[in-house]
């Protein structure tokens, strides 16, 4: 062993330890004393281990940048029908309390005695294993117990996991912060935990608002401007488009699924100058100020 | 300059040995990975410290933004993570950090089960890292609640519950973890405190013995 000195050396070590067995003075050994190519750890560890820290750090900021942390919705006592989850290094504990042996009448089991046992082998561990052997492979019990306690602890995790899916899935239930995050992706929500309030119609007197009431828009974008079920909201379209573009827009149409609608109106007796006066109107749909439609909620219409 | 100032700082107050007490100390050839790569299972230790100090620091900034109270609680993490500049990064930092410690300690106490480090004379070191060990999960236990949303407050109400079912002593510690009737404002004050500076500084205090234990005797030798 390394710092293992016979007792007709001078000095004598605690184990392999280099705690001196009797007391002497305290003046550092040259690492020329220690056997092997030992480097002293500043400088020269250091400057070496400073690049392992930057690679790790590295590969954790870029984990930490991909995937933002989650947050669901804020707390509600009342609320019956979430399903719980611990953070997953606590899973098969937790998991261990769903077994008849375990629960219960006999929960006593899983809440203190497994755990117990488990956690108190491993505290007096030093006690338990007091063979002066280091290596694993010559220390059977020992280390299959570890190996054993390593499965169980995996197993219960995996179990747990997939019990926890398969939960979701029956209850057809996607998980607060996932659903949050993807609402906030998608511009129906708003940072902050509040749904997104809709943007209300500007100047309901006008002439437009008449027109556009007889026009044939409201079969798709409805009579509230909201759309219908899946048709875009023209709710603050004045933030997006101009008068002309809207007067583009009525008379040839939008990307693929809108057609020109202006031939339809004129046929239903519109004339052109209602149509000019409903995209003056239309335009003017702007959201009040300082609380524009956030960005994702424009560009997914 | 700056040997200067060290000689001037080290003829009053004769710091050389303080310094060579706490840095000054040699790396013996079969912990270090230059020359035998499988001895990275060695640096365990070290990365497990040095998420901890990511850790620490990182949450220093979150309690910057952090307010806890049940109204507002879950509004400060929400402001943060999508107002504040960086704020994503800074909670990141602290969420995926809380998840990453507890595999690099894991894996630093299965180096040190399976190379047997933790015989004589080490046995103290063991004990202090195992609390440590439990520590640590008091702090994921106690820092899951404070983002105050659904996912948190309901793993913590079955968490107290399944402490609660413990013969004699559960209902004590419930008290104790829920300050009341129903997981509440009580509750998220308590983990707040426990989780900023009881567990904390419990963690330094055993984090210090931890590693005045490891200076004073050494890595254990090779196997
Ligand atoms: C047949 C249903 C339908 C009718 C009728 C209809 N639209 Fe559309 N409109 C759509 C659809 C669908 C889109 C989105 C097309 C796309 O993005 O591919 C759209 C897009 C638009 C846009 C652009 C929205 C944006 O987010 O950029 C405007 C402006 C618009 N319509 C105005 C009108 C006006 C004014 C009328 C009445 C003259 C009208 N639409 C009638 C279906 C309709
Ligand atoms: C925050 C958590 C911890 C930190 C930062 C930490 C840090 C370290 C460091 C830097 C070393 C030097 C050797 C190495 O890096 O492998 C070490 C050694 C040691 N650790 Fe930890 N440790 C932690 C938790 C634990 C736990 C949970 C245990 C076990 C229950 C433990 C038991 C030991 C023992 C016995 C040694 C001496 C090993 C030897 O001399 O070979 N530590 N620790």
């Amino acid at each position: 062993m390394a710092h293992d000195h016979n007792s007709k050396e001078k000095v004598v070590y605690v184990g392999d330890s280099r705690v001196k067995k009797y007391k002497k003075n305290n003046v550092p050994l040259d690492y020329s004393a220690y056997p092997g190519n030992s480097e002293a750890f500043i400088p020269n560890f250091l400057l070496k281990e400073w690049m392992v820290g930057s690679v790790f750090l590295v590969g954790f900021m870029i984990l930490t940048m991909s995937h933002p942390s989650p947050l669901g919705y804020p707390a509600d006592p009342t609320k019956t029908d979430f399903v719980p989850i611990p953070d997953w290094y606590f899973l098969f504990m937790y998991q261990l309390l769903k077994y008849p042996y375990t629960s219960d009448a006999y929960v006593v089991l899983g809440t203190l005695v497994l755990p117990g046992i488990l956690f108190g082998a491993l505290m007096l561990a030093p006690f338990l294993d007091t063979g002066k052997e280091r290596r694993w492979y010559k220390r059977p019990i020992a280390s299959s117990l570890m190996f054993l306690s390593l499965f169980a602890t995996i197993f219960l995790t995996m179990v747990s996991w997939q019990g926890y899916q398969h939960e979701l899935e029956e209850l057809n239930i996607i998980p607060e912060h996932l659903e949050r995050a993807e609402k906030i992706a998608a511009g129906l929500e708003e940072p902050g935990g509040k749904e997104a309030e809709p943007i209300a119609i500007v100047n309901k007197e006008s002439e437009g608002y008449e027109i556009y009431q007889k026009a044939s828009c409201v079969s798709c974008h409805a009579v509230d401007l909201n759309g219908v079920s899946s048709m875009p909201s023209l709710l603050g379209i004045g933030d997006k488009h101009s008068k002309e573009e809207i007067t583009d827009i009525i008379y040839n149409g939008f990307g693929s699924g809108m057609t020109g609608q202006a031939q339809a109106n004129l046929d239903a007796g519109l004339t052109e100058a209602d149509l000019d006066t409903l995209a003056g109107w239309l335009a003017e749909q702007k959201a009040p100020a300082g609380e524009e439609a956030p960005e994702e909620a424009t560009e997914s219409h | 300059m700056l040997k200067s100032v060290y000689n001037w700082i080290d003829e009053r107050l004769d710091i050389t040995p303080m310094w060579r007490d706490v840095a000054d100390h040699e790396v013996p050839e079969h912990v270090n990975p230059a020359h035998h790569f499988s001895a990275f299972v060695y640096c365990f230790g070290g990365l497990t410290f040095f998420i901890t100090v990511i850790q620490i620091l990182s949450g220093m900034f979150l309690t910057m933004y952090y307010v806890d109270d049940i109204v507002n609680a879950y509004k400060s993490v929400d402001y943060l993570q999508h107002q504040v500049a960086f704020g994503v990064i800074v909670r990141g930092m602290h969420h995926w950090g809380a998840s990453l410690v507890i595999v690099m300690m894991f894996l630093h106490t299965l180096r040190v089960f399976f190379t047997g480090s933790y015989k004589a004379p080490r046995e103290m070191n063991w004990v202090v890292g195992m609390s440590i060990f439990f520590v640590m999960l008091g702090l994921g236990f106690t820092g899951y609640l404070l983002p105050w949303d659904n996912k948190a407050y309901f793993a913590t109400q079955v968490g107290i519950q399944i402490a609660a079912s413990v013969p004699y002593l559960g209902q004590y510690i419930e008290t104790f973890l829920q300050g009341g009737e129903i997981v509440g404002a009580q509750t998220l004050t308590r983990f707040f405190a426990l989780h900023v500076f009881f567990l904390p500084g419990a963690l330094l205090a055993l984090l210090g013995g931890h590693f005045f234990m490891i200076r004073k005797q050494g890595i254990s030798g090779p196997l």
